[in-house]
């Protein structure tokens, strides 16, 4: 005990709270998370859920830190079980080793799962249930916030705080309640080595936000102008839907619960004909039935966004657990020679970012813009900072009324690609948007002519505009010679370890692609200059990610490639390992 | 003479239609449902910007390019999906749906079901003529059972879907039947289904001499209901189930309120959203 109290204290430390569904360990967690903001501190919360709706196992994985949090750990310090059940899925998923403390329920200590009880990690047991029952009210998930808080050294009033602001609603005697039980946790853990203690966080933590990836893309979505939105409920999407809902209606838009994705992605492009910035998300199964109409989208040159939080496939697969293996069907998904957009968040803030530039590139530009957000982003929470606003607002190029004798053609072959988009209820410009090839007019023709001149005038408004320097996020060290080139959530833990290498030892530098298509191919050339060393970095079974550069970026080269399929996450040590020493299968 | 009147003369059913010559076989009973959709438009006054005519794919959803107004034609059975977004984001216009047997009640079934029962002020009319034409003759689901084709050898042996009993199983809010020999009796169904508030459902018998020469012989059997419309779902109900599918009129009227939430009526600001997620 006296060792522990010496032990300094870290920059970054992560927490496990386990229980069946219902015992609170996902409140808890987010309790922890807002108290950890009170303190200064940042963080991140995942969360992983067994097959079962309600009552199965849940766990609430947290890591805090002195800097800002975008990747899972290596290795947790401190698991707590409220209960055990069947936490022995979750042993992929947290990492312990012999400095880890597990503390587990003493009225199940012969239910220890197989990969704790085998383990070296240090271990102590609690009756979380008997010390909730002492107290009016109490509840076990508030007596294992109490522990943590100690264990870690997390302020006690900012616990407090959190606690009583969470619990608010359920009335003074919950509030009472749960405080005396996070004063029990702390009591039992008076005597009780800690694993690791936080560093102090920064004073001024004020504008700092508390907020998920799917939160993130509704607001980003909300902030680029969407006041439209149709959508079926789908894991891990569903967030971003009822985060909507209720803030559409207080902006003066509105959302509408579709019969199925066949109806919400035609939903949104009626919305969006109608000249209203509109959106739908969904996740694989659900882009997989809307591909057919994001299809009438490029063709009939509506803008439209399509945010999909990736989960494993094929088929149903893994729900609520996050795999990067969308990118095909994103890309390449489509009937025809059909230009489209296609944007990755890197990070949770990102999620806002990329959804507010997809919706104002979709309006620009007047055709379908998929945002790739996966579920270790979308249902992942942060505490980030403030995002910077953005000058990024749906703007679409409209047409006005024709001077009299004039006609108005909707997809005249204008240099640019991006002709004028009439809005119903200007006078003189009625058309009829088409799915079928058409003339400038809108008229339904098969004529080769009017094919090409159609097909290239779409292919000119993606492939000439101008996206600026947010094709992609770079970071490392710039003048390194060894490059990791990634997308999507794998970003998070490249950026810590590269934060993390050693001085002295091999130093890299990374680039993550924001925009997938139209490929930015020349960006990438040039950025890859000087680049000895080449580490592609993916989460998917089949090489999706290098099978894209491979054929839309002119990749030639060798690689070395990082690709491993979900649910497990990419974490920090796993880059390490690579850069350091190579992939080792 | 006002300058009111010099400036808005008044609209006929020409001014709805558009230049572009139809694909249509001679003789088919889409050119009169047409021109039932623009004799309608013209006894609303209705100014051609603000009607917008959504379609999916098949003969009769060629008809969106043939309106002088806005149009969508979109992808096969997803019409009212399309229409339903367009009208609630934009509730200010007149949103008509055109659809037809194979589109509406085969691959669009089950959001024709749906339609209903949101009850968004829409006008759907679907020509049903108990064939895919556009494919060249195949049964759709309102074909009967012994109809022999190519795809059904002796008939598919099926009975056929009952559009109307399903509409008001599902909720729509008017319910009429028309036949597409009869323009003026269907351009007045057609008005009467944009008057009615919510979701309305017009079923026009549109023969297709082409593949269902048989149908020629519909101008004899088709009879103007005996009885006048109900806004009671039960006598409705017995009505549309014992019927012989070729009554015409106005059928049912039911007094549901529409589907509008509210556009445009902010009461916070994208700030206001972004408090809750400050610390």
């Amino acid at each position: 005990m006296i060792e522990s109290e010496q032990k300094p204290a870290v920059q970054s430390l992560s927490v496990v709270l386990t229980g069946s569904g219902g015992s609170g360990v996902i409140t808890a967690g987010t309790i922890l998370l807002e108290a950890a903001a009170k303190a200064g501190w940042y963080g991140l919360m995942t969360r992983s859920v067994g097959p079962q709706i309600r009552g199965g196992e849940a766990a609430a994985l947290i890591r805090l830190s002195t800097t800002p949090v975008s990747a899972q750990p290596d290795r947790h310090d401190l698991l707590i079980a409220l209960d055990w059940l069947n936490v022995q899925r979750f042993a992929d998923e947290m990492p312990l080793d012999q400095h880890s403390l597990v503390i587990g329920n003493s009225a199940q200590s012969d239910d220890v799962p197989e990969f704790i009880a085998s383990s070296h990690v240090r271990r102590y047991d609690l009756d979380f249930k008997f010390m909730a029952k002492a107290i009016d009210g109490g509840r076990p998930n508030m007596i294992a916030l109490g522990c943590v808080g100690k264990l870690i050294g997390l302020p006690d009033a900012a616990l407090d705080a959190a606690v009583e602001q969470s619990i608010a609603k359920r009335g003074p005697d919950a509030v009472a309640a749960s405080a005396a039980g996070v004063a029990a946790g702390r009591k039992a853990m008076t005597d009780m080595p800690t694993p690791a203690t936080l560093a102090p966080g920064t004073a001024d933590a004020d504008g700092r936000w508390l907020i998920s990836g799917n939160e993130a893309a509704g607001m980003g979505a909300v902030r680029g102008g969407v006041r439209f939105v149709a959508a079926y409920p789908i894991t891990p999407a569903t967030e971003i839907l009822e985060w909507m809902a209720p803030a559409l209606a207080k902006v003066g838009g509105n959302l509408v619960q579709a019969e199925d994705e066949l109806a919400s992605i035609n939903m949104t492009i009626g919305g969006s004909f109608g000249g209203t910035p509109s959106l739908t998300a969904t996740s694989g199964p659900g882009l997989a039935l809307m591909t057919e109409a994001i299809g009438l989208a490029v063709a009939s040159e509506v803008p439209i966004v399509v945010v999909d939080v990736m989960r494993g496939g094929p088929s149903t697969g893994i729900p609520a657990k996050s795999e990067q293996s969308d990118l095909n069907m994103a890309i390449n998904g489509l009937p025809g020679d059909a230009p489209h957009i296609v944007v990755a968040p890197n990070s949770i803030s990102d999620c806002l970012f990329t959804t507010q530039w997809a919706v104002h590139l979709a309006e620009a530009i007047q055709t379908p813009a998929l945002v790739l957000s996966d579920q270790s982003l979308g249902q992942a929470k942060a505490v980030i900072e403030r995002p910077a606003d953005l000058a990024f607002m749906a703007r679409r190029l409209t047409a006005e009324t024709p001077e009299a004798g004039a006609r108005y053609n909707r997809y005249a072959d204008v240099a640019s690609g991006i002709s004028p988009m009439a809005v119903p209820g200007t006078p003189g410009c009625a058309y009829t948007a088409d799915g079928l090839e058409h003339s400038p007019r809108g008229t339904p023709s098969s004529q080769a002519g009017d094919h090409l001149v159609q097909l290239e005038k779409r292919h000119r408004k993606t492939a000439d505009f101008d996206y600026g320097d947010h094709w992609a996020d770079s970071g490392g060290d710039g003048d390194s010679d060894t490059v990791i080139l990634t997308w999507g959530s794998c970003t998070g833990a490249v950026r810590e370890a590269l934060a993390q290498l050693d001085e002295g030892a091999r130093s890299a530098r990374y680039i993550s692609l924001r925009l997938l298509m139209p490929a930015p191919k020349e960006q990438l050339i040039a950025a890859l200059e000087g680049a000895e060393r080449l580490i592609v970095v993916e989460q998917t079974h089949s090489g999706q990610f290098l099978s894209y550069l491979r054929a839309h970026t002119g990749l030639t080269r060798d690689v070395e490639h990082w690709c491993h399929p979900g649910p497990l996450p990419l974490r920090p040590g796993d880059i390490r390992q690579l850069i350091l020493e190579g992939e080792s299968s | 003479m006002s300058m009111d009147t010099v400036c808005k003369p008044e609209l006929v059913a020409r001014d709805y239609k558009s230049d572009i010559k139809p694909v249509w076989c001679p003789g088919c009973g889409d050119y009169s449902v047409l021109s039932s959709i623009t004799k309608a438009l013209a006894e609303l006054q209705l100014p051609p910007e603000d009607v917008a005519v959504i379609s999916g794919i098949g003969c009769s959803s060629r008809i969106p390019a043939y309106v002088d107004c806005y149009g969508f034609h979109g992808v096969h059975g997803r019409s009212l999906p399309l229409a339903t977004g367009l009208k609630v984001a934009r509730p200010d216009l007149t949103v008509l749906v055109a659809s037809g047997d194979g589109d509406g009640f085969s691959i669009g079934g089950n959001h024709f079901m749906h339609a209903a029962r949101r009850n968004v002020d829409l006008t759907y009319i679907v020509m049903d003529n108990r064939v895919y034409g556009m494919t060249k003759g195949q049964p759709s689901p309102t074909t009967e059972p012994d109809w022999d084709s190519a795809l059904a050898p002796g008939g598919t042996g099926i009975s056929p879907f009952r559009p109307l009993v399903i509409a008001l199983a599902a909720g729509a809010n008017f319910i009429a039947r028309g036949f597409a020999g009869d323009p003026n009796g269907t351009a007045k169904l057609i008005t009467e289904a944009i008057r009615h508030p919510g979701f309305s459902f017009v079923e026009l018998l549109s023969p297709c001499i082409t593949f269902r020469p048989d149908q020629k012989n519909w101008k004899t059997q088709v009879h103007d209901a005996v009885v006048d419309p109900t806004d009671d779902m039960g006598r409705a109900a017995r009505r549309l189930m014992t019927d012989d599918g070729f009554n015409t009129g106005v059928l049912f009227t039911g007094e549901r309120a529409p589907y509008q939430p509210p556009v445009g009526q902010a009461t916070a600001t994208v700030s206001d959203l972004e408090e809750r997620f400050a610390l």
